[in-house]
């Protein structure tokens, strides 16, 4: 059951497409297997590329002997770092933030040292994966092993194993004596945290630890890169952002962009793991090297042990209350592993961690630290959950200290309209605490409970942004229009992108036709990600079919042999208004498309902006566990998440956003991990035994959209929404687990072992 | 005058000191000011950090205005997943 909460707009026209429940224009491709993702894309001549990962977690490479793999019947090329340029440190803005190019390039193809399991050292080109496979076997790689240091804090030890010993702390008041594993200090103060501590009437205090986990898309990465013998190169490629690939393959290979065309294949999930490169810079290397288009393909193992996961982190956190549940002040501290090189979401992790509270005294410090695992790369709402897991944690204990109702202790320190943001701002627009009332209210959150069960309450916040985006409008001689855009669909976007235009235009849906366009094909757009595209990229094709209505009016005015001020565009057609002229009849768009070659030629406009303005939004979940007090074992028996969503554009699509989100909090919350041994290496890089949720695991997730706090930047009001819903989870299951077992369990994964531990500790 | 409060972020280039009072139009004049001041700053934030004007976010957008009591938060820049 899902539902929408809404405020009428006074005077807003009647939408006739936006907010309906249109079905998919994807969705026959994907059910009949027609989608082509990456693996699914071949050229003629194609060879296949596989790549020789490190196995240490941390080693310096005294020398890659690649002689007898060269020498093996079938190999087309072998590669090692030595093929690459040796990239000086650079900031790049490729994906959404500038990045390192130097440890981009370093974590595509490994050269003095392998930083973690998985690392590439080498690749190999052939005619064959046998053969491939073979020609692995027989590079030789001298490798001189170095202690290795896997944990957060551990890394941060004065005598931790160092990563790299360029690696000074940045954000210290003075550079340090010397290199460590800390790679910056965020920081973050208001008011007097002491002082405010010290007149506090409550304090609570925990220490909390979340461990690394994948994003878990189904589709592993894949490609296909050929490189002409002219120098021009094509990649396919399954990614958040086709213009990000091409961005990052020229700086890593040290070619110009225009010489790099980029075709995005359909994507099979991302959630931020796809806003970086690992394989196609390799790929385009060997097809240089050996002449012929290179495949390339991960396997499951290989997503895991080389891909970004997302931090491993400890949460401190101490909160300072009055006994009427007032928070006066708060002290955080996150501590988060970057993997191989600098980069956590720490810095988002700060400025989110106390974003729904209105707290007047406060301290927030972070640790982005370097550990001998993958470099970590963006998950949905990179670094928020972590930290709302900690803080919401200890948020969750101040109503059952002081007998308050857990909504209520929430709505009586929430941020509203006005207050000054823990992040800095002043908010506007925001719906936060409508979301609160829609779980307050809701049937769910007034239902009781039975024996073994409980009931956990969590809140969540993400900015939201929006960024470069390019749109094109062309209508067909038959009145039909094509929506073009360089963003990758990986949440709705094609369906929201159709909707938006088939609104301004006043056509039916089925006859708008959203396409992803390859880099030659349409302007620049940041890639997919940070939940911009229905926002920013929405702007664009808004803005480019209102280019179009202003065109069509003004044909239809020559028409009419009248002024375009006398044309009106409604429902599709164009209305004379000129009271000298009542004689002409509406002239439709398809009537006016038959036209065009004679009345100025193809109807067809582009829009290019950078959209700013992106509104912040807000979730509020409630979750019922059960745990078998014999096993241990959790079951999720009710979930609800409300979300502060501006304006759904397609509601259900908003709702599967909602629901994904949680379900993947649920799967951080109970069983996710990565389980590494004593020698550093993973121990359960495979679906059997990283256990993520499956429908099976979890009831209907209920969706409640609130759409009080339209964004007015928006032309539809359309807020970002698929981040938020990741925040919560992890809190609002451990808060539910806590009060069903009567004990505070504050180390994710909630696995049944540890939850039979922490029941059994009653009894101490 | 703008009021404008920086993140810890820019503290090395400040010497810890994170409120100002910039005479600025807009984002670009705000970052030349600030180069100005404290040489290296200006072009850090055109690269690492976003605005955040009057509670708005703006990452990348030299000619975003800026009123005369407006308030400017400078704050990492903001990706996503």
């Amino acid at each position: 059951m899902s539902e929408t909460l809404e405020k009428p707009v006074a005077k807003a026209p009647a939408l006739k497409i936006v907010g309906t429940r249109p079905i998919r224009p994807d969705g026959a491709d994907k059910v009949t297997g027609r989608a082509n993702y990456g693996a699914d894309f071949s050229m003629p001549g194609q060879i296949v590329g596989k790549i020789l990962r490190s196995p240490h977690p941390h080693a310096r490479i005294v020398a890659i002997d690649t002689a007898k793999a060269r020498a093996l019947a079938g190999v087309k090329a072998v590669i090692t770092g030595e093929d690459f340029p040796d990239l000086a440190s650079e900031l790049v803005e490729g994906g959404e933030a500038a990045s390192n190019m130097r440890d981009l390039a370093l974590n595509v193809m490994a050269r003095d040292k392998a930083l973690y399991e998985g690392h590439a050292v080498a690749a190999v080109a052939a005619i064959s994966s046998d053969v491939a496979d073979e020609a692995l076997r027989l590079i030789k790689v001298d490798y001189e092993v170095l202690p290795h240091v896997i944990e957060v804090e551990a890394a941060m030890a004065p005598d931790a194993p160092l990563l790299h010993e360029h690696l000074y702390t940045e954000g210290l008041e003075a550079k340090p004596a010397k290199p460590s594993n800390i790679a910056r200090r965020h920081v973050n103060v208001r008011g007097d945290p002491e002082a405010a501590f010290a007149s506090a009437e409550v304090v609570i205090e925990g220490r909390y630890t979340t461990a690394a986990v994948h994003q878990g898309y189904i589709e592993p990465h894949a490609c296909v890169a050929a490189w002409a013998e002219d120098g021009r190169c094509d990649v396919w490629s399954s990614s958040q952002g086709q213009f990000m690939v091409r961005t990052y393959c020229a700086k890593v290979l040290g070619l110009d962009v225009s010489d790099i065309r980029v075709t995005p294949a359909e994507i099979g999930g991302g959630f931020g793991g796809k806003t970086t490169v690992y394989l196609e810079p390799v790929a385009l290397a060997l097809s240089r090297a050996s002449g012929h288009p290179v495949k390339m393909v991960m396997s499951r193992e290989e997503v895991f042990r080389a891909t970004g996961p997302t931090s491993g982190a400890v949460i401190r956190v101490r909160l300072g209350a009055m006994k009427d549940g007032t928070l006066v002040a708060a002290d955080v501290e996150l501590k988060y592993q970057a993997g191989a090189f600098p980069g956590s979401p720490v810095g988002a992790g700060c400025m989110t961690a106390l974003a729904c509270y209105d707290i007047p005294n406060f301290a927030i410090t972070g640790w982005d630290v370097v550990t001998n695992t993958p470099k970590v790369a963006a998950y949905r709402a990179p670094g928020a959950p972590i930290a709302a897991f900690g803080v919401e944690s200890a948020i969750d204990e101040l109503p059952l200290k002081l007998d308050i109702d857990p909504i209520e202790i929430r709505r009586r320190n929430a941020v509203r309209n006005g207050t000054k943001a823990a992040y800095g701002p002043t908010f506007q627009n925001i719906g936060y605490l409508d979301t609160l009332a829609a779980i307050g209210e809701s049937d769910h959150y007034r239902t009781p409970l039975g024996p073994n069960q409980g009931r956990g309450v969590a809140v969540g916040f993400w900015f939201n942004v929006g960024g470069e985006s390019t749109a094109a409008v062309h209508v067909a001689e038959d009145g039909s229009a094509m929506v073009v855009t360089g963003n990758p669909d990986i949440g709705g976007s094609r369906a929201s992108m159709a909707m938006m235009a088939a609104e301004v235009l006043g056509l039916p849906i089925d006859r708008v036709t959203p396409v992803v366009a390859d880099t030659a094909s349409i302007g620049y757009s940041m890639l997919t990600g940070g939940s911009r595209t229905t926002f920013a990229t929405g702007m664009a094709v808004t803005q480019a079919a209102e280019k179009i209505v202003a065109d069509l009016r003004a044909r239809a005015a020559k028409l009419w042999e009248t002024s375009v001020d006398q044309v009106e565009w409604r429902d599709g057609q164009a209305h004379c208004l000129d009271p000298a002229k009542p004689d002409r009849k509406p002239l439709t768009l398809a009537a006016l498309a038959a036209q065009s070659s004679r009345t100025g030629g193809p109807i067809s406009a582009q829009v290019a902006l950078n959209a700013q303005g992106a509104g912040p939004g807000f979730g509020v979940h409630v979750c019922d566990v059960e745990v078998d007090p014999e096993t241990g074992h959790v079951t999720i028996l009710r979930y609800t998440a409300a979300q502060d969503v501006g304006k759904a554009i397609h509601p259900a699509y908003v709702e599967g956003q909602v629901q994904g989100g949680a379900a993947q909090g649920v799967g951080w919350a109970l069983n996710e991990e990565y389980v590494f041994d004593a020698a550093g290496r993973m121990e359960n890089p495979g679906f059997l035994d990283y256990r993520m949720p499956v429908a099976s695991d979890l009831p209907m997730i209920d969706a409640i959209l609130v759409e009080t706090a339209p964004n007015p930047r928006h032309p539809f009001g359309a807020k970002g929404v698929g981040e938020v819903p990741i925040v919560p989870p992890l809190a609002a299951v451990a808060n539910a687990v806590r009060r069903a077992i009567d004990v505070r369990m504050c180390d994710l994964p909630l696995s049944p072992p540890k939850v039979l531990a922490a029941m059994d500790s009653r009894l101490d | 005058m703008a009021h404008l409060v920086a993140s810890s972020e820019c503290w090395p280039f400040t010497g810890g000191a994170s409120e100002f009072e910039v005479e600025a139009g807009t984002v670009r004049g705000i970052i030349d000011e600030l180069e100005r001041r404290y040489p290296g700053l200006g072009r850090f934030i055109d690269k690492r950090m976003a605005f955040a004007i009057d509670g708005e976010i703006h990452q990348d957008a030299w000619f975003a205005e800026i009123g005369r009591d407006s308030e400017v938060y400078l704050i990492p820049r903001i990706g996503g997943g």
